[in-house]
């Protein structure tokens, strides 16, 4: 049993001294720093030189959206399911939000490439763009669907799943006597969702967010489809229609094509950057997590 | 609160014309809660079956009874917190003052909440809030914005709970940092800052030891000159220390119900007399 | 009729009690606000799930023939007839999906029972597995499969089953661990206790009844660990490469059901697309129908209400 658990150990040490190994030869050449502020990706023997900038953009950019959208509806239907809904209607929602989270990535790719990057287009993207596209640079491209925009609302779609039943479970798991003690107050529904359960589970409500943005990071084969696949400075979003690539997909889309060596390791210093990143999101939220937990630690029995 | 002089010159009476009328006025006059005829259910299972109590005004009223008598269920009925549980259900009336049935369809159980306060077996301080918050909670809640008479209400909520001495430079310390003594006081102070007219306590002493039951206990002497306190407790003789009134209930019943003294000396039913001398329960 | 207190008391009382009154009726309308807020949020959710599954239903049925499931792929480009099936991408996911459980739910559950049971919150062994489990947790597919490029792809010199098998059992590993353990975590201490009282070593006591009134949790968790390693794509693309023969070795590549999804999805053609709708429709029903039978199978056996008070 122990040994199960050190595989876990073994598994981040695979992990961390393989995506090392296999890039220090593009970090070496390009430097750390020249590597994440480089916006070439250039191939061409003589000439090679890779930068991950732009799509370390475009990943925080569909991901900031996925996030914007995403978690309010995901602590909406958490509220909705676990305070407000009787059981009989509760039970076969709950169980309707898990299957979302069965659907896999592809088939919300094929879906998104096929029928939802037309509603969006016709039904946001062209309407913004006619009525803002002037003032306001979010919204100064042709809007085709797919772009960054859609990606991120894809996206946002894609985590409500995970982050909704996780809240809901996180919800649940507050003592009712907290609930009954705001609802002894004279508090309304909602006024005791805010004041006993809200603060009560906040740091397990990060959790379930935080859990979302890591899936939003690193999804790979949704961005593949419905991003625009841009390469190099053209992969900077400068608008909210803008084609873009993240991390993840550029890797995808070019792992088993790479013509040389070099673009391998660059490829994978992408990845090293992408699992910085994931890394340093999962660790700053646990710091947060267990400060907020010794809060509520007193009133746990 | 009314005492027999002050009534006498209240000016609602003095249309009465003999002193037989007269006394049935201040008498009704002074039941805070009357129950009548209440039907309480958990799903298809009936926990309480037609229970008639007139509950006095600023005295202390203990319910007694063996586990599963159903004392509970009829206290959070009081303040139409039974029926938020999922499959409970309540029918009868529950008049307060003699003019507000608070089963009555028009009234909002949101407001009654307000007039009835509750504290529970279990001190449920809000873990993230301060003792000064928590004790406010309610106020703000409730759109009190009011800085300077936040402050009042809860350094008196607090003298009322006995905690004022014990946390007052301490404020800002979370409220559950405190014992578990001082956190029921704290909760009963929260309840207090509603200015209720009736406080239910669902057996409040339960959880604690000793030392902080007794502190509860004189607690309880001191406010029901300023709030008319239900409690329920399984501690017969904590009845017999703290309550003027009492209540026996046995299976979803009211068996008996009178002054303490008469219930526990010379009770008139034998299921309250065996009861009494530990036969059962 | 209120009470008369003494007087600094009746007139606090008397303002709040007008304060109060005067607030309410705004705060029961932004409840109502929040309620049909809460209920649009899940129409959000539902729209979309209902239009994917309508669409892959509606476009993958027409796409689902004989053919489709037992043929190998055709040329691409190539008319209806003679463009194949995705057998060997059916067979695929099979097989690797199969092999990563094997590998990946024993040592999920067995770190998960540990974390749980036999290791107390703040020692550091424990508190670095954690940690480390929840990293691992979040790491991006992508990465995971170039793990297994440089792990197993460029060790054993091909693309191969065991290496697809081997970076999805990374994935699937701390997804079981953690829900094993949150799942464990909420069994109350008191049936522990309740059995130590009666002289059970600490062994049983996990195995026959903690895990016990835990195990609709702990399925719940494999079966979404699993769901979710079959539906993965990006670190099959490197690991086994995929191809349109059937399975010859764990040491040769293989195809899936995700991959050939994928590729199909890019190709121009409309035959290629009803092809990737109907394997779409074929792995939507594998995910699904197992999601759904697991997770009735997990309420039967035993997950009670809560308590009613006295």
């Amino acid at each position: 049993m122990i040994a199960a658990a050190c595989y876990t150990l073994l598994m981040i040490a695979l992990v961390v001294f393989s995506v090392g190994n296999g890039s220090k030869d593009i970090l070496l050449k390009e430097g750390f720093f020249g590597f994440l502020t480089g916006t070439d990706w250039n191939s061409v023997e003589d000439r090679e030189s890779y930068g991950a900038l732009p799509y370390i953009v475009g990943t925080l950019i569909s991901s900031a959206l996925a996030m914007a959208i995403g978690v309010p509806i995901s602590l909406g239907i958490a509220i909705f399911l676990s305070e407000m809904a009787p059981t009989k209607i509760s039970v076969p929602l709950s169980f309707i939000v898990e299957l979302l989270a069965a659907v896999p990535s592809i088939i919300y790719g094929l879906w998104a490439l096929f029928v939802f990057r037309f509603w969006v287009r016709d039904l946001i993207e062209e309407p913004l763009h006619n009525m803002f596209g002037g003032s306001i640079p979010f919204f100064a491209q042709t809007p085709f669907g797919l772009d960054v925009f859609t990606t991120g609302i894809v996206l946002a779609i894609m985590i409500i799943p995970i982050v909704s039943s996780i809240s809901r479970e996180i919800i649940k798991a507050v003592p009712n006597t907290q609930r009954e003690a705001a609802y002894s107050l004279g508090a309304t529904r909602w006024e005791t969702t805010r004041i006993a359960v809200f603060p009560y589970a906040k740091s397990g409500l990060l959790g379930a967010a935080i859990l979302g943005l890591g899936r939003a990071i690193g999804e790979t084969i949704l961005v593949t489809m419905i991003i625009g696949n841009t390469i190099g400075v053209a992969a900077i979003p400068v608008s909210l229609f803008s084609q873009s690539q993240t991390l993840a997909s550029l890797i995808a889309n070019e792992f088993n094509e790479a013509s040389s060596d070099l673009q391998l390791s660059a490829l994978i210093g992408l990845g090293v950057v992408l699992l910085i990143l994931t890394m340093g999101i999962n660790v700053g939220a646990r710091l947060l997590v267990s400060r907020m937990v010794k809060v509520s630690a007193g009133a746990r029995e | 609160m009314a005492t027999d002089g002050e009534a006498i010159n209240d000016p609602l009476l003095k249309v009465i014309s003999s002193k037989k009328e007269e006394n049935y006025y201040v008498n009704r006059l002074r039941y805070k809660v009357s129950i009548k005829n209440l039907d309480a259910w958990f799903g298809t299972k009936q926990v309480l079956k037609n229970i008639n109590l007139d509950i006095k005004s600023n005295v202390a009223t203990a319910i007694i009874g063996p586990s599963g008598c159903g004392k509970t269920t009829l206290i959070r009925c009081l303040n139409r917190m039974h029926e938020m549980t999922l499959g409970a259900s309540a029918k009868g009336c529950v008049v307060i003052d003699n003019n507000t049935n608070i089963y009555d369809k028009s009234v909002d159980p949101v407001i009654i909440k307000r007039r009835i306060g509750m504290v529970f077996q279990k001190p449920n301080p809000f873990p993230t809030m301060s003792v000064f918050d928590n004790v406010a909670a309610g106020l703000k809640l409730n759109g009190v914005r009011d800085k300077r008479l936040i402050n009042d209400i809860v350094e008196e909520s607090l003298k009322s709970a006995a905690l004022w001495d014990e946390v007052k430079n301490e404020l800002d310390k979370p409220g559950i940092g405190l014992s578990g003594g001082q956190q029921q006081r704290l909760c009963i102070a929260r309840a207090l800052a509603m200015q209720p007219e009736v406080l239910l306590m669902d057996e409040p002493t339960s959880a604690l030891d000793p030392i902080a039951s007794s502190k509860i206990e004189e607690l309880i002497h001191a406010l029901k000159k300023e709030v008319t306190i239900i409690t329920v407790t399984h501690n017969m003789l904590q009845a017999a220390r703290v309550a003027d009134f009492t209540a026996f209930m046995y299976i979803g019943e009211l068996i008996e119900y009178g002054p303490t003294n008469q219930i526990f000396k010379t009770p008139h039913k034998e299921l309250t007399e065996r009861y009494i001398s530990g036969k059962f329960g | 009729m209120r009470e008369e207190t003494s007087g600094q008391n009746s007139s606090n009382n008397q303002k709040i009690q007008d304060i109060m009154s005067r607030r309410y009726n705004r705060r029961r309308v932004l409840d109502k606000i929040v309620s049909v807020f809460a209920i649009a949020c899940v129409l959000a959710a539902i729209i979309p799930l209902g239009s994917i599954l309508l669409e892959v239903i509606r476009n993958g049925a027409s796409a689902i023939s004989i053919q489709l499931l037992t043929q190998p792929p055709g040329a691409i480009g190539a008319t209806l007839e003679s463009s194949g099936g995705i057998a060997p991408a059916i067979q695929g996911t099979l097989i690797v999906v199969g092999l990563a459980s094997v590998i990946g739910i024993p040592i999920g559950i067995l770190a998960g029972i540990y974390l749980s049971e036999f290791a107390s919150g703040t020692r550091l062994f424990p508190s670095a597995v954690r940690l480390f489990n929840d990293v691992l947790t979040g790491l991006p597919s992508v990465v995971i499969g170039i793990v297994g490029y440089i792990t197993i792809v460029l060790a054993v010199g091909s693309f191969s089953v065991l290496a697809g098998a081997f970076s999805l059992s990374i994935i699937m590993i701390p997804i079981v661990v953690r829900i094993t353990e949150e799942t464990l975590k909420v069994v109350p201490n008191s049936i522990r206790e309740a059995g130590y009282s009666l002289g059970i070593s600490k062994w049983k006591i996990t195995l026959f009844i903690v895990l016990k009134s835990a195990k609709s949790g702990v399925l719940t968790g494999i079966v979404l660990a699993i769901s979710r390693i079959a539906g993965e794509t990006a670190p099959l693309i490197m690991t086994i490469l995929g191809t349109s023969l059937f399975f010859s070795s764990f040491t040769k590549p293989i195809d899936a059901l995700p991959l050939r999804i994928w590729r199909l999805a890019s190709q121009p053609y409309d035959t290629a697309h009803s092809q990737g709708w109907g394997a779409a429709l074929l792995l939507i029903v594998i995910v699904l129908i197992s999601s759904v039978v697991l997770r009735l199978l997990a309420q039967r056996k035993g997950f009670k209400v809560k308590a009613v008070h006295v």
